[in-house]
């Protein structure tokens, strides 16, 4: 294979500055839309992805809410390629084409990437739960040899990222980034590291998760982790109020298309923002409650924004990870204030969107990204009491306008693993 | 069941599982080099057309089976057989 043109020398240019990465591609499939812009509008109405479960099996549960998806991709996929895949995989192939066709990297008269030079980066929290499952049950009902022969290549947690590289035709590495609630994120910071080694010059990040199904609904539910306002699905998902009593499940995909910056500017890619920097750091307290005081999430943040080149004062928004459980959210806000302070205007956008596990990190880059190059960042719907311990601008009411020259992305999991991502305007 | 009753079988069978136009299910065509077919489908094709014949295609006489033809006239000997 060829050598990129800085040698494989390492993280710097000769000047010692660090490559610059940038996003000239997104795509989206969430509860609130079945793309990038349909999911942005949704958020900027303040309107909720969580309706009730119906089905049969959701009846004797704790939680019988959840955010589906809004768009079946079944409706979008081929009906031949949609049975070969999980649905975690067919959100992530929906998500990975909007934003490959974002970022005009193939088809006729793009220009495009090496496909050596070109990687896929894309984690999930579960991975193909459902495939599992379901084959489970025709195992036990109708014996081994019914069984399908898809099961492994659709259960595999890099199941997701192996069909994605196999549709952009990637070489240069498929990974899967697994950290429960922070995998999407991961998989971004991932990339970033790609791209910077120089390694690669393209990289095709995000999360995908689709686990809405008894076991895991009855696990979570049985962690007590689950909101069990099953008679107001728009009010369940509430961070940062202090009537939260859990989070609400959610399913989707997100993916960004990373680049180095010169190789974009090269084929005159229309860029959406900086990925600037990031921070990974893990509690070492608890499987899965949060430290208290979000200290190892607070030095993420720090990380993230020193990685990025910026100050605590050049950031102007955070995009919370708060998933409105108790605990979480105010471990997060407490790691905001140590890390940042109380200046920049945050928004949760799970109080829409439901938590999309290992999916969230990256749909919500997404609309970090959006809110950097749009000015503007959508409310956290159903703050109605802020929580006194949540000393932080939440947006409430109304979208906020403001100029958004620099964003931190917060995404952490269970297992103690804190993200952050910094997004800088293009 | 008549040699071409069992073809169109297959054809249905080729087309749920993998996108295969029913008029290209002809006797020589070939599963993987004309027909595009993979080893898993290979397997998924079998498991519907034991269902499907009511036969048993074991491993060994699966890897037999290049041909729509193959097929055809393995299932119609499973069939007599039984």
């Amino acid at each position: 294979m060829t050598v990129g043109f800085d040698g494989g020398a390492g993280r710097g240019r000769s000047d010692g500055s660090p490559v610059e990465v940038v996003i000239t591609g997104l795509g989206a499939t969430t509860p609130l839309g079945g793309t990038v812009a349909e999911t942005w509008a949704g958020l900027l109405a303040g309107r909720s992805g969580v309706t009730p479960l119906d089905t049969e099996w959701a009846q004797d549960h704790p939680a019988r809410i959840a955010a589906r998806l809004a768009v079946e991709p079944t409706t979008v996929l081929e009906r031949v390629e949609a049975r070969r895949l999980d649905r975690v995989q067919q959100a992530a192939m929906v998500a990975a084409r909007e934003a490959w066709a974002d970022a005009k990297l193939g088809g006729a008269g793009d220009r495009g990437v090496d496909p050596e030079r070109l990687a896929v980066a894309i984690g999930t929290g579960i991975g193909g739960a459902l495939t599992m499952l379901g084959q489970d049950d025709v195992l036990e009902e109708r014996g081994v040899r019914r069984v399908s022969p898809l099961t492994v290549p659709m259960l595999m947690p890099n199941g997701p990222a192996a069909a994605v590289g196999l549709e952009v035709g990637a070489q240069g590495g498929v990974h899967t980034p697994v950290s429960a609630c922070a995998s999407g994120a991961e998989a971004i910071a991932l990339g970033l590291d790609l791209i910077r080694a120089g390694r690669v010059d393209v990289v095709v990040a995000g999360g995908s998760e689709s686990i809405v199904h008894p076991l895991p609904m009855a696990g979570f539910a049985q962690m007590r982790a689950l909101s069990t306002r099953n008679d107001e699905p728009a009010a369940a998902s509430r961070p940062f109020d202090k009537a939260r009593d859990g989070f609400v499940l959610g399913e989707g995909a997100g993916i960004l298309i990373l680049e180095r910056a010169d190789h974009a500017a090269a084929r005159g890619a229309r860029v959406h923002a900086v990925l600037a920097g990031a921070g990974i750091t893990s509690d070492g307290y608890h499987i899965t409650a949060p430290e208290p005081d979000g200290r190892h999430a607070a030095r993420a943040i720090v990380v993230a924004v020193r990685d990025a080149g910026l100050t605590a004062a050049d950031i102007v928004h955070v995009n919370a990870h708060a998933t409105s459980t108790p605990p979480g959210d105010i471990a997060e806000a407490r790691a905001i204030r140590a890390a940042i302070g109380g200046h920049p205007v945050v928004t949760a956008p799970k109080s829409m969107l439901g938590h999309l596990l290992g999916a969230a990190g990256a749909v919500e880059a997404i609309t970090t990204v959006l809110s950097v190059r749009e000015g503007i960042v959508p409310i956290t719907r159903n703050l109605d009491d802020l929580d006194d311990e949540v000393e932080l601008d939440v947006v409430r009411m109304s979208p906020r306008r403001l100029a958004v020259p620099a964003a931190i992305n917060n995404a952490f999991g269970f297992g103690g693993h804190n993200v952050a991502l910094a997004i800088r305007k293009a | 069941m008549s040699n071409d009753e069992i073809r169109a079988g297959l054809a249905e069978i080729l087309e749920e599982v993998a996108g295969v136009l029913p008029a290209d299910v002809s006797i020589n065509k070939s599963f993987t080099e004309d027909l595009d077919v993979d080893s898993l489908s290979m397997v998924e094709i079998a498991l519907a057309a034991e269902e499907r014949f009511g036969v048993k295609i074991p491993d060994d006489e699966l890897a037999n089976l290049k041909t729509v033809g193959d097929a055809v006239t393995y299932i119609e000997k499973a069939q007599a057989a039984a």
